[in-house]
């Protein structure tokens, strides 16, 4: 088998807050090979995007950093890397998608301005030659009007045009790596669809792994082949999308799917009132100590739970989940 | 053909202003007391109703005011500003004579002031806990809270007496003559002072706006994408952060325009440099009612302009200045 192309070993991320430091990566572990979708599912707040920020080298700088950990790219650990190093590898290896497209792009450039600079920047093309390629891009991330849309600014654009446009630019150096944190949020759902039809084809046509951050188990079924599920911080499940959502084990996640009317099954004859779970994600004072997090809000927790940090329990084959009381 | 338009337009605007800014002028001037004739009157050393009469119908001052504001406006159309009392000029010909010293002075420290405010806000802003910060804030407390002629006149102590490196005043030395070359060097040279001693607050005030708004920008989405686009520090923030953060800068600077050219009487007072502002205060001791209007004229015209260009200065730096096109 092939080498991961990421691998991350025990990355901890430390946020300063008022009351002191918490992790709000804690001690997380994960693999991704070329070419596979791997999803991160997880309430707000749990270190989704927080682990986006931390793999691209972005977490802002005065709050927050790598306290502990390997970020392991085919080799090279980016958490260790210079400044230089890292405004190569950004951008060209591996790029990202963000959240908010109304206001990830700067609004005094052309759109195809911004495309070609990043080729420019990496790929040492001229503006001629960079022009031409942005062309390209826009085309390919179906924006119509190409010949007239790359002179426009961003106000000129709708939201998901402009999610196009992060794209293009994200996938402008053919990066080996895509990080998308949650890309659709901000956009209504035929835009959304459209988008993701957009992401399977380039992966297809690029090989391009893909880290997609989403609280949206309907994506994550159609987009991914492997899941983690994150919980205050640390990682309470992962497996294949087949494993974790077919049978979830650790109760946060058969917590997080029963909250998802009728993803796999037939819509039955009588509408069933939806579950929760109760209860809210703990504070982040409380993310270092050792003990389950999910504790508070779990029906089946134990003694156990209250006095140490569960540990990754296998349950089949790339399956595994942290929890003490797992199937009993 | 949209900037075209755009320019048309504005120009009119700044057209109709200044309409409003010679009536409203003209109005004020007329009810301030006293008049001309006081003013030979008193050099006179006093004159009967009969003579003050005729002084009066000499210059027109007895005819009804709508009549004179409407052969005032006329004759401005024609650039006519009518005929200083006191200095017996046209007073087209007494400004246009002192406009270029008002001008050289007004811009130059204008100029300063940007690049310089600009560029102190940027470095402070790219570490704001660091010592350009500091000096940046110091800076502006002091360019802020002190006085433009306070300033001008340490600096004159400081410059011209301690350590005569700067001449004391005016604006050429009678006795250096030569080459362009030399007479430029020359200018510049008395052009020091009152450069840095008009530009002191204005730079306060660059430097302090530009250090906010690059602050604000270097933390919004768009500088993140360029970050994890992989653009160097310099391409981040000369690029991408400085031009989002120039609009707020540009925008004072043109509505301190106004305040240039009245910090530049000051200014001009302190270091006897020959331009409007030494004419004007002159002008208002010796109640010459034309040559006042025509410098208010003159500093609204160079408002109105100022006002036109960061206008057309905006739109060029923002495309959403622009609406789509």
């Amino acid at each position: 088998m092939m080498a991961p192309i990421l691998k991350v070993e025990n990355l901890s991320v430390e946020l300063k807050t008022k009351e002191g430091t918490s992790p709000v990566i804690d001690n997380l572990s994960f693999e991704l090979n070329a070419g596979e979708t791997l999803s991160f599912v997880g309430e707000s707040g749990c270190g989704k995007s927080m682990t986006a920020l931390g793999i691209m080298g972005l977490l802002p700088e005065k709050i927050s950093r790598v306290s502990s950990g390997r970020i392991l790219f085919q080799g090279e650990d980016l958490a260790s890397v210079t400044q230089k190093r890292l405004q190569e590898i950004r951008g060209n290896e591996i790029s990202m998608i963000f959240q908010e497209p109304m206001t990830s792009l700067n609004p005094v450039y052309t759109i195809g301005e911004q495309i070609g600079e990043i080729l420019r920047r990496h790929k040492g093309l001229n503006r001629k030659q960079s022009f031409l390629q942005a062309l390209d891009l826009i085309e390919a991330v179906q924006i119509p009007d190409t010949k007239n849309k790359i002179h426009s600014y961003p106000f000129q654009l709708s939201g998901g045009q402009r999610q196009r446009v992060m794209i293009a630019m994200a996938l402008a150096c053919e990066p080996k790596i895509l990080v998308a944190d949650e890309p659709t949020t901000a956009l209504d759902v035929t835009v959304q669809a459209q988008i993701f039809d957009l992401l399977k084809e380039l992966r297809v046509k690029t090989n391009t792994a893909i880290i997609l951050i989403t609280h949206d188990m309907g994506v994550v079924y159609e987009m991914a082949q492997k899941m983690i599920v994150m919980y205050a911080g640390r990682k309470v499940e992962e497996g294949s999308v087949n494993q974790v959502i077919k049978s979830p084990a650790h109760p946060y996640t058969q917590g997080l799917i029963s909250c998802v009317p009728h993803l796999t099954e037939k819509q039955p004859e009588v509408r069933e009132r939806l579950l929760e779970i109760p209860g809210i994600v703990p504070g982040l004072t409380s993310f270092g100590l050792n003990k389950c997090l999910f504790e508070s809000r779990c029906h089946k927790s134990v003694e156990k739970c209250l006095s140490s940090k569960p540990d990754s329990q296998s349950i089949s084959t790339g399956h595994q989940a942290n929890c003490w009381n797992l199937g009993k | 053909m949209k900037l075209v338009f755009a320019v048309i337009q504005r120009v009119f605007y700044a057209a109709i202003l200044l309409l409003a800014v010679i009536v409203l002028n003209f109005f004020m001037m007329h009810l301030a007391p006293g008049d001309i004739a006081d003013s030979i009157a008193q050099t006179m050393g006093g004159a009967d109703e009969e003579i003050m009469k005729e002084i009066r119908a000499d210059y027109g001052l007895d005819k009804p005011f709508l009549t004179q504001l409407g052969q005032y406006i006329f004759k401005v159309a024609q650039f006519d500003l009518g005929y200083s009392y006191f200095y017996t000029q046209p007073v087209t010909t007494l400004i246009l004579a002192k406009i270029p010293a008002t001008l050289l002075l007004v811009i130059t420290s204008q100029i300063l002031a940007l690049i310089v405010g600009v560029l102190l806000g940027v470095q402070s802003a790219k570490n704001p806990n660091g010592i350009s910060s500091f000096v940046v804030s110091m800076l502006a407390l002091f360019g802020y809270a002190a006085p433009v002629f306070w300033t001008g006149i340490l600096l004159l102590i400081a410059f011209s007496l301690k350590i005569p490196i700067f001449p004391v005043a005016g604006m050429y030395d009678v006795m250096v003559e030569g080459s362009f070359f030399v007479e430029a060097l020359d200018v510049l040279k008395h052009l020091v002072l009152p450069v840095v001693t008009l530009s002191s607050i204005f730079l306060a005030l660059y430097s302090r706006l530009c250090r906010a708004s690059m602050m604000e920008v270097l933390g919004s989405d768009y500088i993140r994408t360029a970050k994890a686009k992989g653009l160097s520090r310099n391409e981040i923030i000369y690029k991408h952060a400085l031009k989002n953060a120039l609009s707020p800068v540009i925008t004072l600077a043109g509505l301190q325009l106004s305040a240039v050219v009245s910090g530049a009487v000051l200014v001009e007072a302190v270091y006897s440099w020959p331009g409007l502002g030494t004419l004007a205060f002159n002008s208002i001791l010796s109640r010459d009612t034309p040559t006042i209007l025509g410098i208010l004229f003159f500093s609204s015209l160079v408002v109105i302009v100022g006002n036109l260009l960061t206008d057309l200065v905006l739109r060029l730096i923002d495309p959403r200045m622009r609406g789509s096109e």
